[in-house]
């Protein structure tokens, strides 16, 4: 191994700054969350407690948290699903170059880059004049998959251009139809790439927030009953709250995380007999 | 015979396409359109009637309001621009050039890109403690003698909405440069220290021009993302400051939907603008 040179010392201290500027702020909330019953927002930590924590489980404390989450939780889901399947059907379909998917790839462009508050906005007037009551479960699903979908399909472009496509057509020449290799050849060769689109699909969606914040409805998903907190609450229960869910988005790109690697795993002791004379 | 099948594949793309087709068109197509429409609408204080008027668009164009908060807007892309580029192309050059395992730069890829998956209205509260009036950067900077009062302008100010910009947004540099810059040929580096280039020289005239591409990507998406935005301004400014996104979304608050939907069509077309120029830098489909 050749000797290091000093630069990558520097560079190294400066990734490790990056690293603490990037996760600095969050473990310091989470620190602040365990203040103790008369504590206030910034250090010196006043005792030790889990008292906003007991806060946040009491009932009409602070809004309706736990009905925010479990709508988040389920549009995640919702968010989720659609957006793993209409990228693979997409992804698919943009290998045809068929007559207009040029226009159709733009667009998508364009659902990325638009200011979210022009959906939030547009959607908002069109339910409006519509006469149509917006609701998380439809004006809101639509808006966030406007940002889901872009990321998606992305995804899937990286995917499809790294793809071999001799599997295909050792799968058609030994007889298999177009459905049978996208089901049996395509899709689990794909698959892990599929894990990431679903992470995308679920963490931007729980998460979202100026996509969400005027075709919501009356029910809050839990980034918008964050933010109303914000703006009337003043105590560390807030930190508590972050800290929760901060946690709990870590333990599901944990989760995805962890379906790849053992995926991978998998595939290695599975994938190839070459050499073991079957 | 040759037109049937070239005649399914159209067909079939499409089918394949429909779902994607359906929802940009309900959610993407559509509201742009409605905005538009109703930017030439009309409001009272309490209701909004159609109408083909150009007073909102007269009202933003008149309004000395409207060119100081685009100028700001611009302002605040512009300098996270640069801050999030030169972080995110050295953080990507580490990683791409000094980190030696692939397993070790896998690891802190994944490091750099976790907190993008994580809700940004939270990364923006917890810089309250650090840049509040006793918060911790006040508190260290007076025990380290450096200063004597606590600094007023590190919450609440231009300071902080850039600074949450850079926190939020850099990785969106990081991800598309490092992705570039894995794909460069590494024999091109040692032919550049063959032919005597030392680090720097390699680095500037062999891996910047070959990483533009990875750049452009990352330039649409901080671009975009900061001249779209209003809550970070909003939050971190603590109302202080504005740029366009709030301006359209006061009046939203307002009821005034035909002023926001004018002001919105104009935010569009600068964005569009831009990315359109930003396109003609780089083949987004073939650098994925």
């Amino acid at each position: 191994m050749e000797k290091r040179p000093r630069s990558f010392y520097v560079l190294a201290a400066f990734f490790g700054l990056f690293v603490l500027f990037l996760y600095g702020p969050i473990l310091t909330i989470g620190i602040l969350s365990f203040q103790g019953p008369k504590g206030g927002l910034t250090f010196p930590m006043n005792g030790v407690s889990t008292h906003w924590f007991r806060d946040l489980f009491q009932e009409q404390a602070v809004g309706d948290i736990w009905g925010a989450f479990r709508r988040s939780f389920g549009l995640g889901l919702m968010v989720m699903v659609t957006t793993v399947v209409v990228s693979v059907m997409a992804g698919l379909a943009f290998r045809k170059r068929f007559w207009g998917s040029g226009a159709l790839f733009y667009a998508a462009i364009t659902s990325l880059v638009i200011p979210s508050i022009l959906i939030s906005l547009g959607v908002g007037l069109i339910f409006n004049q519509l006469g149509l009551k917006v609701h998380w479960a439809t004006s809101g699903f639509g808006s966030q998959l406007t940002w889901t979908l872009p990321f998606g399909l992305l995804i899937m472009f990286a995917v499809f251009n790294r793809f071999d496509q001799s599997y295909e057509e050792a799968a058609r020449d030994q007889g298999a139809s177009t459905w049978q290799t996208i089901r049996f050849v395509v899709l689990p060769i794909i698959a892990p790439s599929l894990i990431g689109v679903a992470l995308f699909g679920f963490t931007l969606s729980y998460d979202e927030f100026a996509r969400t914040l005027l075709t919501a409805g009356s029910y809050n998903t839990l980034p918008l009953e964050i933010f109303g907190m914000t703006t009337n609450v003043t105590t560390p229960v807030i930190y508590a709250l972050g800290t929760l869910t901060t946690i709990f988005s870590f333990a599901i790109i944990g989760l995805f995380l962890l379906t790849v690697w053992v995926m991978g795993k998998r595939r290695a002791r599975l994938g190839s007999d070459a050499g073991k004379g079957v | 015979m040759a037109a049937t099948p070239l005649k399914n594949r159209h067909v079939l793309g499409w089918l394949m396409a429909l779902p994607l087709s359906v929802v940009l068109l309900a959610f993407l197509i559509a509201p742009i359109v409605m905005i538009a429409i109703v930017s030439f609408w009309g409001a009272t204080e309490f209701s909004i009637y159609p109408a083909f008027q150009f007073d909102n668009y007269e009202f933003l164009f008149g309004s000395p309001v409207t060119y100081k908060v685009f100028g700001a807007t611009l302002k605040y892309a512009l300098i996270t621009w640069a801050l999030t580029l030169a972080i995110g192309f050295t953080v990507a050059y580490f990683l791409a050039f000094h980190v030696r395992s692939l397993t070790m730069q896998i690891a802190l890829f994944l490091v750099c890109t976790i907190p993008f998956w994580t809700s940004n209205i939270i990364r923006m509260i917890s810089w309250i403690p650090f840049l509040g009036r006793n918060g911790i950067a006040n508190q260290t900077l007076i025990s380290w003698g450096v200063i004597d009062e606590p600094l007023e302008w590190l919450l609440y100010s231009d300071f902080s909405v850039i600074l949450a910009f850079v926190h939020l947004y850099t990785l969106f540099m990081v991800v598309p440069i490092f992705n570039t810059m894995m794909r460069i040929d590494k024999s091109l580096l040692e032919a550049a220290r063959d032919n005597g280039a030392n680090g720097f020289q390699t680095l500037v005239h062999v891996i910047l021009p070959l990483t533009k591409p990875g750049i452009m990507i990352g330039t649409i998406f901080v671009v975009t993302l900061v001249m779209g935005d209003f809550i970070t301004v909003r939050f971190m400014s603590g109302s202080q400051r504005a740029n366009v996104g709030r301006l359209i979304s006061n009046d939203i608050a307002l009821l005034q939907y035909p002023s926001a939907a004018a002001t919105a069509v104009v935010l569009l077309c600068t964005v569009l603008i831009v990315i359109a120029i930003l396109l003609r830098f780089v083949n987004i489909r073939k650098e994925l």
